[in-house]
């Protein structure tokens, strides 16, 4: 059962190393999807699923793996963007910059005064996760793979939580789940609201104020 | 008494490797609704060609002779160190596997000094090309053996594959899989399959390995075909012993499966040709890193746990 949720943490590492290399929108919001999918089923491998346990996976897969990549496709033909992801880097530089992040992630993870979990690697991961997701915001030039990149720390996030807690506390995690709904909602309606007022969606270019011009390009 | 159970095994590699690529075009056919070439075309190719005299130019001098015979030596040398069936060949000691990454290395290097003295502009590309390649390619390889001999505590792949049962799938799995899957890439690159490179392209202008051995006639392209099907088996037995941990009593069922396996690696990388188009020329050092990040995790995995 342990090499099985090995397997899956695996999993969600290759997921993380397939994103920063994705050169196309649409692959990085199902990478995402499956990657939170991923990480929601990996509580029911620990023991015997409690019911709650189970209603809880089935929200989370329902969230992760349906409505938000609904939400963000929907958000990215509207928004009439380019296809592609644009990023700031190369993908060689994105892949030795994870694989650097999960070399520093395992020994931060063999360091941190945690309680012993039972499956390896899980602290590592959700910290790769954690990382690729500031990658993910930091070295592309779209709103939204900002709004990835926000998903995919909440993975990381998650995935941390499961390895601190055996059970977690119901209430808290409806309430993050809730507020990352609220988010990409948000955000999915701002992303079409940038590109209907500016014409594009790139993050580089909104760093002034439409209103705003320096004296020398004045039209 | 002893001795004839590892001789017959390498008897059997050196007359079984071409059958591989026979395998491989038969897949390829099948996919493509043609009845292809018949299996054994490559022991037609090659008696053909060693029944022929070469023809060497002008320009070219003894290195350009002697590179189809390192190259093919140096296989032979490879396939005497590996394991079959994850037995102990004849030759093996401590630390062999980097003994086989320098063997194939020197291998690469007979070829391209030959495919530069033959001083074409064409062969100088294909030359470089595949000397770029090897620069991703090697690394993932000796990180993949690396992680190896950390999992299973051997540095003599011998040891290695002998030491890799059905419990070490149980007890590592994931750095396996990753392994396992690091290598086929390697294999695929290494053997200028098609995600790579495309054997059976006839425009210099796209071709890698194939260019290489372009002014090679006679006996020396025999030797350049039969060295290509040796390293395909070399890579493809890695996988094999890799994914047929299982070490029954017999040495016969032992050996029939692990020629089956053989087989079924060689029909993988046939579907693979088949269903998948060949990456730009820019994009193959993009998937050489994917297998080196392959391995480089199966290596964190293996240190972390």
């Amino acid at each position: 059962m342990h090499t099985f949720a090995e397997l899956i943490i695996v999993l969600i590492i290759l997921l993380d190393l397939a994103l920063a290399v994705t050169g196309s929108l649409s692959s990085c919001i199902r990478l995402v999807a499956l990657q939170g999918v991923v990480a929601g089923l990996l509580p029911l491998l620990a023991g015997a699923p409690h019911p709650r346990a189970l209603l809880f996976a089935a929200v989370i897969v329902t969230l992760k793996g349906a409505v938000f990549p609904w939400l963000l496709m929907r958000a990215r033909d509207q928004s009439g963007a380019r296809k592609d992801v644009e990023p700031l880097i190369s993908y060689p530089a994105s892949i030795a910059l994870c694989i650097g992040a999960f070399i520093a992630s395992s020994w931060m993870g063999s360091r941190l005064p945690l309680p012993e979990t039972q499956v390896a690697w899980i602290v590592p991961a959700s910290l790769a996760t954690i990382f690729t997701g500031f990658l993910l915001i930091t070295t592309r030039s779209k709103a939204i793979t900002q709004v990835l990149g926000y998903l995919v720390i909440e993975n990381g996030i998650y995935i941390f939580g499961l390895a601190l807690f055996v059970e977690q506390p119901m209430m808290v995690e409806l309430a993050i789940l809730l507020d990352v709904f609220v988010a990409v909602f948000v955000m999915g309606i701002a992303i079409f609201h940038i590109s209907r007022e500016f014409d594009h969606i790139d993050t580089a270019e909104l760093s002034e104020l439409s209103d705003w011009r320096r004296a020398g390009d004045a039209k | 008494m002893e001795i004839i159970k590892p001789l017959s095994q390498y008897l059997a590699v050196m007359v079984l490797s071409p059958l591989l690529l026979g395998v491989i075009n038969r897949v390829k056919a099948f996919f493509a609704g043609r009845r292809g070439h018949p299996t054994l075309q490559l022991y037609f190719d090659l008696y053909k060609l060693f029944s022929k005299t070469p023809v060497y130019s002008r320009t070219t001098t003894w290195v350009f002779r002697a590179g189809p015979v390192i190259g093919v030596s140096a296989m032979v040398t490879v396939l005497a160190v590996l394991p079959f069936a994850g037995r102990p060949s004849f030759l093996s000691f401590e630390g062999d596997f980097i003994f086989i990454i320098y063997l194939l290395g020197l291998a690469r290097f007979a070829t391209v000094l030959a495919a530069l003295d033959t001083g074409s502009a064409f062969e100088g590309m294909g030359a470089s090309r595949e000397m770029q390649f090897a620069v991703f390619a090697e690394p993932a390889f000796f990180l993949g053996l690396a992680a190896l001999a950390r999992v299973t505590g051997q540095t003599s792949l011998a040891g290695m594959f002998g030491a890799l049962t059905g419990d070490t799938w149980r007890v590592a799995a994931p750095v396996l899989v990753l392994l396992t899957a690091s290598f086929f890439i390697v294999l695929l690159a290494e053997n200028s399959r098609v995600p790579a490179d495309d054997p059976a392209t006839h425009l210099e202008l796209t071709m890698i390995h194939e260019v290489m051995a372009l002014d090679h006639s006679g006996p020396d392209l025999a030797y350049i075909l039969y060295g290509a099907s040796l390293k395909l088996w070399v890579f493809g037995s890695l996988i094999g012993c890799m994914v047929l941990p299982r070490h029954s009593g017999s040495w016969a069922s032992d050996c029939a499966l692990f020629l089956l396996v053989m087989f079924v690696v060689a029909a993988a990388v046939g579907v693979v040709e088949s269903s998948m188009a060949r990456l730009r020329l820019i994009k193959v050092p993009y998937m050489l890193i994917t297998a080196f990040a392959f391995s480089a995790l199966a290596l964190i995995f293996q240190m972390g746990r």
